[in-house]
């Protein structure tokens, strides 16, 4: 390989390494804001983004979304709708079902409730897999932009070395990182923010201070879920899913919050922004099949270096 | 074994015969063989269940990947007869050799982890594996035929002999759950599951029995991943190393009841048949409807016994055998009324300092305790007492400074070492092991300590008369009253035989009376000649008892002495009481 196009692939691989990663970022937040303030292991969530998928797939192709804005908008707009209906969706799953094995009702118990939770969030997992296929069929499906087909090319100044930017997903990636920030600003500076991080840190002490810790549980399941969804329309751009494309990506969710650190929802977006990297460039150097399996010993590498995460702070009182 | 437990060992072993002859007698009745099939994927699912509940039902090491172990024993199985044309008689225990390894392996970097880190990176472990595996060109790997010789080769034409060798495995895992539930190796895994730093306080070396936990549950995975390939007759890296398989021991010994010998057996007796006749039926009518049936299945029964079944079931149908009297001790307890030479100094501290970041928590602290006294460490909220008794049992390491126990030094040694010197600890907040008695819960303390079935057993009996709990020794800790439970942490302490015991606001949340009930236990001790360090922040319990005080504030010794000197201090009364009361006092 010349130097040439040594560059220029390394230039690609970090292009697409930050664009997937941004979303990818976004995916983790979701799970990590059910993560971090809930301290639930949520195995549905990669259902959750399969069902964003879906939601915005409905918008944009059965809502008329389509067909009101067009095929260079409306894809995007769907994406972000998918939101507030995930955010609906997840508020009543955990009305009806996280809510009776989490929070108030199992702190302090032996194992704060852990074990319930898995059980839930497996059996949540299978029903809405195997549910989907029964409502939505097997066949793959994509929301359609033309975008996704066709890129921007910028050269790089060495020969005809150049790198092409593919414009579905750069738009994604912009929607990705304003939903990021704006979700920052809100855990940040308002209210319900303050509120949220104060049923995080110590439910049982945000009870006494007046939070109804429970609604506040409730509304960050629902936006966890929401924010996913988000990230998962915006995939949907680009890639060919169907009910069981939540199983690829919940262990990449994981991957980026226990890296980004557990309790830290910014964190959780270099974590996810990291795992993109890594299966960008492993591409560069190890045949497809093994993408997967540098996802997983970058992973450990660095949480057996870095046991707290990068942005998680260790945390123990006798 | 450990004291005490015959009869219900007696009674296990006794069920698991019982079960085991049943079950075969109804296997050996059926001629249809995938329900046969079945009947062979239940024993070696539940063996599994068993082997993933060792290490994260028992010790709390939730592990989210144990398809690693599974995985190993199959391939290693497979690989073994394909390449070796070994049998896989031996290839099983072959496997189960590799897969020991594999703990240790998996085991050393992981175990730094803890809580959902641990849980989350075991999983990773078998998906790196899995797709290695793929690369390398294992993708489906179908096991040779020996018509020759089939049952030399775990080879048989009638099914019912694969279910008869699934039951051996199921019973010899449930064995091996007896041996762990019933000695101090699983005493040990259920006080680090608690609380792993009060099980490290009280000498246990977490570290490695987690280890010994991860490699005997490791071994037993593999075992039952080998006899799964041999029963399937073909691997490949998903059907042994994905992601469900890892999830397969988890949901059934959830189900069944976690940390209980029954309830992986439980949950692959109910789950497996009902996902094996969905898949079978249902699946055919409406293909995923198997699935949302199953899910549903398993939502709603945890639901309805969140704790799993058998503990659920236990609580509400088998009513509490009235607590067993504590059986008599066979020795004398000869450190009551130990020899003490009052005055000699038992602890020296010298200069100890801990910073962390820019606070000073603990600043050129010096005081020493004498053979036979109880000194009152006081001091304000935040004064640094709790972090000064972290660095004294090696919790914390000190920046500088110096503390000796008899001479020696106890700096720069794990929490369980500094233990095994002769210092007992208690925390400030309890944790009990709820559904064990009472006697369970001191035991511990003793096994901590490496002493001897015997002589634990006498050292627990003889706390439990020193601390006044001997009555209700044979109550569930979980139906204690606080004041019980502080009682109990102290008397895990004195199990372990301590030459100094570090108590952390013993008298926290007590009410008065309750209060003078400790006071009173601990007055006892100090006349039998124990030597005590304790923490409050309430001076007025503290000059009943205390013979010196040491006051801290902001990480610094503020005064020292005989109570009444200290309490008409002014430094001290400025510290609790502010400046103005100071004033006022002056005026």
């Amino acid at each position: 390989m010349d130097i040439e196009s040594l560059i220029e692939n390394i230039a690609n691989a970090l292009t697409a390494g930050l664009t997937i990663g941004c979303i990818y970022g976004l995916m983790c937040i979701g799970l990590g804001l059910i993560f971090g303030i809930m301290k639930v292991v949520n195995f549905a969530q990669g259902e959750i983004l399969m069902l964003g998928m879906f939601a915005s797939l409905y918008l944009v192709t059965g809502g008329g979304v389509l067909a009101f804005l067009g095929p260079y908008v409306g894809p995007f707009v769907g994406a972000i709708l998918a939101g507030p209906i995930i955010f609906v969706v997840g508020a009543l799953i955990h009305k009806f079902l996280i809510s009776r094995v989490s929070g108030l009702k199992t702190a302090g118990s032996i194992d704060d409730g852990h074990f319930g939770q898995l059980i839930v969030t497996l059996g949540i997992s299978l029903i809405l897999q195997n549910g989907g296929m029964i409502v939505f069929g097997s066949t793959p499906f994509t929301v359609r932009t033309p975008l996704s087909s066709s890129a921007i090319e910028v050269g790089l100044g060495i020969g005809d070395a150049s790198v092409f930017l593919n414009k579905a997903k750069l738009i994604a990636c912009a929607v990705a990182i304003v939903t990021a920030l704006a979700l920052y600003m809100t855990m940040e500076f308002t209210r319900i923010g303050k509120a949220l991080r104060a049923a995080a840190d110590n439910p049982t002490a945000a009870t006494y201070m007046g939070i109804d810790v429970d609604k506040y549980y409730r509304m960050a399941f629902g936006m966890g879920c929401g924010i996913t969804a988000i990230a998962g329309g915006l995939m949907a751009t680009y890639l060919s899913f169907g009910p069981f494309v939540g199983f690829d990506y919940v262990i990449i969710m994981y991957s980026g919050v226990v890296l980004g650190g557990i309790g830290s929802i910014m964190g959780a977006f270099w974590g996810g922004l990291t795992v993109g990297f890594v299966q960008q460039f492993s591409a560069l150097i190890l045949p497809p099949q093994l993408q997967n399996a540098a996802i997983f010993i970058v992973f450990l590498l660095i949480v057996l270096l870095r046991p707290q995460g990068l942005f998680g702070r260790s945390a123990e009182r006798a | 074994m450990r004291n005490g437990t015959a009869a219900k060992v007696r009674r296990d072993l006794s069920m698991l015969a019982i079960l085991s002859v049943a079950y075969i007698a109804l296997a050996w009745n059926v001629t249809n063989s995938y329900y046969q099939l079945i009947l062979t994927l239940v024993p070696i699912w539940a063996a599994f269940g068993v082997s993933w509940n060792i290490l994260s039902g028992y010790a709390g090491q939730l592990s989210f990947g144990h398809a690693s172990f599974f995985g190993i024993g199959g391939y290693v199985m497979t690989l073994a007869l394909v390449y070796w044309n070994l049998t896989p008689w031996l290839g099983i225990p072959l496997g189960m050799v590799v897969g020991g390894f594999a703990a240790v392996l998996i085991g050393t970097p992981t175990f730094r982890l803890r809580g959902h880190y641990f849980a989350l990176s075991m999983l990773a472990y078998p998906l790196a594996v899995l797709y290695f595996l793929q690369y390398f060109g294992f993708q489906e790997m179908s096991l040779p035929m020996h018509r020759e010789a089939p049952a030399a080769y775990l080879e048989f034409s009638d099914p019912r002999f694969y279910t008869l060798v699934a039951v051996g495995l199921l019973i010899a895992a449930v064995f091996v759950c007896v041996l762990v539930e019933n000695s101090r190796f699983g005493l040990a895994l259920l006080a680090i599951r608690q609380n792993e730093l009060a099980a490290e306080a009280a000498g246990i070396d977490s570290k490695t029995w987690k280890m010994r936990a991860l490699i005997v549950s490791g071994m037993m995975a593999a075992a039952a991943g080998g006899l799964y390939a041999c029963v399937q007759l073909v691997v490949t890296p998903d059907s042994v190393f994905g992601m469900l398989v890892s999830a397969q021991p988890v949901v059934l010994t959830l189900f069944g009841g976690v940390a209980s010998l029954w309830g992986p057996v439980i949950g692959a007796a109910f789950l497996v048949p009902l996902s094996k006749f969905l898949d079978a039926y249902a699946g055919n009518v409406l293909p995923g409807i198997q699935g949302v049936v199953y899910g549903a299945a398993v939502i709603a029964i945890i639901l309805a016994a969140p704790d799993g079944l058998y503990w659920t079931l236990r609580d509400k149908f088998w009513k509490k055998a009235a607590p067993k009297p504590i059986p008599t001790a066979s020795k004398p307890d000869h450190l009551a009324k130990a020899s003490v030479t009052a005055g000699t100094p038992l602890m020296k501290v010298a200069g100890l300092s801990k910073s962390f970041g820019g606070l000073r928590a603990v600043s050129d602290v010096s005081f020493e305790i004498a053979e036979g006294e109880i000194l009152g460490i006081i001091g304000p909220n935040g004064a640094g007492k709790t972090t000064l008794f972290n660095l004294l049992n090696g919790v914390l390491p000190a920046d500088t400074g110096t503390a000796t126990l008899s001479g020696q030094s106890m700096l720069g040694k794990k929490v369980h070492a500094v233990c095994h010197m002769g210092v007992g600890r208690t925390f400030q907040v309890v944790r009990s092991f709820p559904r064990l008695p009472l006697f369970d819960n001191v035991i511990v303390g003793a096994y901590g300590a490496g002493l001897s079935d015997q002589d634990a057993a006498d050292a627990a009996i003889h706390a439990l008369h020193r601390t006044g709990l001997a009555d209700i020794a044979g109550v569930e800790a979980g139906s204690l009253t606080n004041k019980q439970l502080r009682l109990m942490e102290l008397a895990r302490a004195l199990a372990g035989r301590p030459k100094l015991l570090l108590l952390d606001e013993t008298l926290a949340g007590l009410g008065r009376e309750e209060c003078d009930d400790i006071l009173d236990v601990l007055k006892r001790l100090r006349d039998e000649g124990m030597t005590i360090g304790i923490i409050e922040h309430t001076m007025h319990a503290m000059l009943r008892i205390a013979d010196r005080f040491v006051v801290l504030d902001h990480g610094a010794v503020l005064a020292s002495g005989p109570p009444r000197t200290v309490v008409e201090d002014r430094t001290v009364i400025e510290a609790y009481l502010g400046k103005k009361f100071l004033a006022k006092l002056d005026a």
